[in-house]
């Protein structure tokens, strides 16, 4: 009798709507001519919010479905969330800054859609070789998209560097899948999981070693140090829209399925991994934040800036219990806000060619666009962790997430880094304010969709900051089942 | 009682927020119609609450209401919320309605000024900020409001603060009161430990039963609470930020630092009167605090010529009136004088500064005279303050200071020597005060002959305020006529609920009505005494002052520079203070501190160089770098 493995396809359907709008730009790219750039990101936009609530469908389902290979439980489906609104804000971002650029190239929707696939799939992820698919299906476009500024020298460095490091990232990801296959026999979470614990003598140095190897392979694409040497070369080389796509979107899915395998795969183990973890935090916290310090150029400023907050999300990764899932959750949904806006403001006021991102370009700059300094400082202060900002609630929430499980160490250790952090992201304020204008003959223009994606990023980091009480609410929900 | 009450408060916030964003968009008419109307509506609504609440039957007479939880944190628990009960009812419909009448004399006063909507929108916040202080509900509501009152004040002080002394007078005044803050905080934080709670109507139900009556615990919350008011209240030994508050334009003068915002320590301790009456030694030094401050203050009076200085001594001096009140029990006799004080003494600013106006901002007495019959409105408004301020039977004055001599003679905590201080001072105010009178408006004009030709009358829009509070300088007094003359002390009995009493047993025995009499003609007979001697110094003969100075040479300089407790004050105090400082700067601050952070800074910024050079932009040093870390981690799991 042959047996008919559970579908259940409805549990797809977010990736299939993300999907077939994809396929709809790439149409409307090659049958079409004249202006298009404005109705493929239409077309994106509506892709992603239809795709948003039928996420939001399937909250309080728990489906699984293809065998068990996915599952939607409300930890999944917060984390798409996350992905398809910083998705969302990255239509925004890019539809101005790429008619600048004049490289209004309806595949770039495609490329960014086709990577929120891949890490919808990673978040949903119950299963080792899916958890890998996943990640593939996210990096590929990764890589074109960090070239897609194809005239400019640093964009084609960036994709060949992330390229040949992402390849060998992958391939510690799949040697450490075969051992995991080697020593349980299964490469089903539960199961594994289920193994692991079915055995009473110690731990199996080869399950350990496939562990690591996997953790490791995850590790580059959060960008945890040392495995973090791409992120500054990729985030300046790629064009500024990609680059904010980049520090949101797989960090989060790199987080989502590094938290499922810690807490549900190798749960029995996790506890002989936390002092790697431990290092880990501490080192992307503080390198991350000590080189930042020493940058002149905004983009790599942030690149190394969205270093040191992989290390404070690490931390939730080491308190590795509900309260620290919860608040990675929430300091992501922070993140990912002020990043963007901070980007934002970055692509406002740099000219075509972006030549000149240093940060002295900025000086004086309150004179001139009072509005705009005013809104960049906010995202400096949330960056930095100054209430009432988001990234004040969510570094608060993550901090004390790490003192409940007495890690108070690492909570100083974290709250001492935020406090080198706040040097380099107050320069950028200090610059602004009390700095005498360089550039005298400056000229911005406002664009409509950047000024949304900035709006909608101010008015997010100042919700979360003053009234989060919803959002806590909102990520404790989320961890429904998984504990 | 339906309120809201924050509709009181609403309408002056607004006013400041209007005034103070878009005010320099404005016209004059518009900032001052924006300012007037917000605290006019503010009285409207104040009147409407304060007859509804005399409609309830006493024991009902009071209305909570809470806005919101402001604070909540572990057992530490915050509402904003407002306490409507007869004390606070009274004080703002004083504070909204003497506010009112100086924000519309403020309108001809501050006419010419540039900085027209800063003032306005300042007066407004202080507004605001004195309700805040009397209708809130917990004391930490009420600290908002005393913060925010100081605040103002500093602002206004230094309201030209281009001018060195103004600017150093604000500073002043702000850091004085400080440190009476200082003491306040501490009797906050001391009532929070003891009672777990800063709600007023919650403390004064609790303290009975928590704290021993005559305690040490009471004696020092009291006491503590009492170093705040004599920061805000201007007594000995905080007093001396108030005379140099005159740097200020008048009308705040008169707003300010005479009918409310200096009243506030007053208010606060009556507030508190639960605490008190359980404090008996505190009772004692608050008394004898207040009884000194009037006649210390009072003497220095006698000598200066400043025209507002000697107002600002006055209020110094009636201040303790108020004080010397509630140290002996009587806090509504206090609260009584506070407001019949609040009208003859924000009146008698108002005309100082209506003078000045006729001078060209002369404030020297000794530049004045002669100026009954051309400024005659100013006069006459003047002179009914005058009357009142100096106890003279049928005015406002009279009432309230007599009942205060009486209790401070006749209550429990009272004694004759008290009485005997009051009774002196209420003759130095009465001497002081024609004084003035005499020097500014009788006698040869002394004016500079520049000036003589402009004197004239202020315009309406000054004059009428001065008429509405001559008015009530004559008959508030009316609200509280004792039994002795056949009244009924209708303001005594409205307030009776809010505050504490001695008990039964504590009442020995009654005075007689005719020892009442007598100490009452007595301080009437000082009163008048004070007057006559005025008269023969400064009309009938007027070279017997400077005889007198001539001949009291060492009484006279010790008054005349203020018994030099400023330059007491800077020797003792500020002087080895700023040394201090200086040498914490120069030693602790630069070397050790700003040291250790610049090498923290340095070493942190050197690293983050040196991490960079791993920064190298080669991808098989990138790939190194991976693998080492890749290494390191497996290497920690072989050899663990």
């Amino acid at each position: 009798m042959i047996q008919i493995p559970n579908i259940n396809i409805s549990i797809i359907y977010p990736e299939i709507i993300i999907f077939i709008t994809a396929v709809i730009i790439l149409l409307v790219e090659i049958f079409s001519n004249g202006k298009k750039w404005y109705a493929q990101s239409i077309i994106a936009l509506i892709g992603i919010i239809v795709s948003g609530y039928a996420v939001s469908n399937q909250w309080n389902s728990f489906a699984s479905g293809f065998s068990e290979v996915l599952v939607a439980d409300n930890f999944a489906l917060m984390f798409k969330l996350i992905f398809l609104l910083g998705a969302l804000l990255t239509v925004f971002l890019s539809i101005w800054y790429f008619r600048r650029e004049e490289i209004q190239q309806g595949e770039y929707f495609f490329l960014i859609l086709s990577s929120v696939i891949g890490m919808m799939i990673l978040s949903s992820a119950n299963e080792l070789i899916t958890a890998f698919l996943g990640l593939e299906v996210m990096s590929l476009p990764l890589y074109v998209l960090a070239g897609f500024d194809k005239k400019k020298l640093l964009s084609n460095e960036a994709a060949l560097k992330y390229f040949i490091m992402g390849a060998f990232a992958s391939g510690f990801l799949v040697y450490g899948i075969t051992f995991i296959y080697g020593a349980t026999g299964t490469t089903n979470f539960d199961k594994i999981s289920m193994v692991i614990s079915s055995r009473s003598f110690g731990i199996d140095p080869l399950l350990l070693l496939g562990f690591i190897l996997i953790l490791i392979g995850f590790s580059f694409k959060t960008a945890f140090v040392p495995f973090h040497s791409w992120v500054p070369d990729v985030y300046t080389g790629a064009p500024t829209p990609v680059t904010a796509f980049f520090s949101i979107g797989p960090k989060a899915a790199g987080f989502a399925i590094l938290f499922r395998l810690i807490i549900k795969a190798f749960a029995p183990i996790g506890g002989s991994i936390i002092p790697i973890l431990w290092i880990l935090a501490v080192l992307t916290m503080t390198v991350g934040n000590l080189i930042a310090l020493t940058q002149r150029n905004i983009k790599r400023m942030l690149a190394y800036s969205s270093i040191a907050h992989a290390g404070y999300l690490l931390i939730s990764l080491v308190v590795g219990n509900g309260r620290g899932a919860s608040a990675a959750l929430f300091y992501l949904i922070a993140y990912t806000v002020m990043t963007v806006g901070a980007f934002g403001i970055v692509i406002l006021l740099g000219e075509k060619g972006e030549k000149d991102l240093s940060i002295n370009g900025y000086s004086g700059l309150a004179y001139r666009y009072p509005a705009a300094a005013v809104v960049m400082s906010l995202f400096m202060f949330s960056l930095a962790g100054i209430p009432p900002t988001a990234g004040f609630i969510g570094k608060f929430y993550i901090f004390s997430s790490a003192i409940s499980k007495g890690f108070i160490w690492l909570a100083v250790i974290g709250i001492v880094n935020s406090v080198i952090s706040v040097y380099y992201y107050l320069r950028v304020v200090v610059v602004m304010f009390m700095k005498p204008e360089i550039q005298a003959g400056r000229v911005v223009c406002f664009p409509v969709s950047l000024m949304v994606a900035i709006i909608l990023a101010a008015i997010g980091v100042l919700q979360i900051g003053m009234f989060p009480q919803g959002w806590f609410e909102a990520v404790r929900y989320s961890l429904i089942g998984l504990f | 009682m339906h309120g809201p009450l924050w509709l009181i408060l609403a309408f002056p916030l607004l006013g400041f927020l209007i005034n103070g964003i878009f005010g320099n968009k404005f016209n004059r008419v518009t900032v001052s119609l924006v300012a007037c109307g917000a605290v006019g509506i503010s009285f409207v609504w104040s009147a409407v609450l304060f007859f509804r609440l005399i409609a309830l039957p006493p024991e009902s007479r009071i209305y909570v209401e809470k806005l919101f939880d402001w604070i909540s944190a572990g057992k530490f628990n915050a509402a904003f919320s407002f306490y409507l009960d007869p004390l606070s009812a009274l004080m703002i419909l004083m504070v909204s309605g003497v506010g009112f009448l100086i924000h519309i004399y403020s309108h001809g006063y501050m006419g010419h000024d540039e900085s027209y909507a800063r003032y306005f929108s300042f007066l407004n916040l202080f507004t605001f900020s004195m309700l805040l202080l009397v209708l809130g509900a917990n004391l930490l509501v009420l600290f908002v409001g005393w913060e925010g009152v100081g605040l103002c004040s500093y602002l206004l002080i230094g309201f030209w603060f281009t001018k060195k002394s103004a600017s150093n007078a604000g500073k002043k005044a702000f850091i004085v009161n400080r440190i009476g803050d200082y003491g306040f905080l501490l009797g906050l934080f001391l009532i929070f430990v003891t009672f777990g709670t800063l709600n007023i109507a919650q403390i004064t139900e609790q303290a009975p039963r928590l704290l021993a009556s005559g305690g040490i615990l009471v004696t020092i919350m009291t006491l503590l609470l009492f170093v705040g008011a004599t920061g805000k209240s201007a007594q000995i030994p905080l007093y001396i930020w108030l005379p140099d508050a005159m740097e200020g334009p008048t009308p705040v003068s008169a707003l300010i630092h005479a009918a409310t915002m200096v009243t506030a320590g007053v208010y606060m301790m009556a507030r508190m009167s639960a605490l008190y009456m359980l404090a008996p030694l505190t009772m004692g030094i608050v008394a004898a605090i207040g009884a000194l401050t009037a006649i210390f203050a009072a003497t220095i009076a006698l000598t200066q010529f400043d025209i507002k200085r000697v107002l600002a001594y006055s209020t110094i001096s009636q201040l303790g009136y108020m004080f010397l009140a509630c140290g002996v029990g009587a806090f509504g006799a206090g609260i009584f004088h506070l407001m019949t004080h609040a009208f003859f003494k924000a009146l008698l600013f108002m005309g100082a500064g209506s003078v000045m106006h006729a001078l060209s901002n002369e404030q020297d007495m000794r530049y004045m005279g002669g100026l009954k019959k051309k400024i005659p409105i100013t006069f006459w408004t003047m002179l009914i303050a005058t009357l009142a301020i100096s106890g003279v039977p049928g005015f406002s004055g009279f009432f309230s200071k007599d009942e205060i001599l009486w209790e401070s003679f006749a209550s429990p905590q009272g004694n004759i020597l008290l009485w005997i201080i009051g009774v002196i001072t209420a003759g130095l105010t009465a001497l002081y005060m024609f004084r003035l009178i005499f020097m500014t408006f009788y006698g040869e004009s002394r004016v500079k002959s520049h000036i003589e030709k402009h004197i004239h009358e202020s315009p309406s829009v000054m004059t009428i305020p001065l008429i509405a509070l001559a008015v009530l300088s004559v008959i508030g007094g009316y609200v509280g006529i004792p039994h002795l003359l056949d009244g009924s002390d209708r303001i005594g009995r409205f307030l009776e609920p809010s505050f504490a009493h001695f008990s039964e047993s504590a009442i020995e025995g009654h005075h007689s009505a005719g020892t009442e009499w007598l100490f009452m003609i007595i301080s009437v007979i000082i009163a008048l005494t004070g007057i006559y001697i005025a008269y023969k110094m400064y009309i009938a003969k007027p070279e017997l002052p400077v005889a007198f100075a001539k001949k009291f040479k060492g009484v006279y300089t010790v008054l005349y520079n203020k018994y030099y407790v400023d330059e007491f004050y800077g020797y003792t105090v500020v002087k080895p203070f700023i040394k201090l400082s200086r040498i914490m700067y120069n030693i602790f601050d630069r070397v050790i501190i700003d040291g250790s952070v610049n090498l923290i800074a340095y070493i942190t910024e050197w690293t983050g160089e040196v991490l960079k050079w791993f920064q190298t932009g080669y991808v098989r040093h990138y790939i190194v770098t991976f693998m080492f870390g890749v290494v390191i981690i497996l290497g920690y799991f072989i050899f663990r």
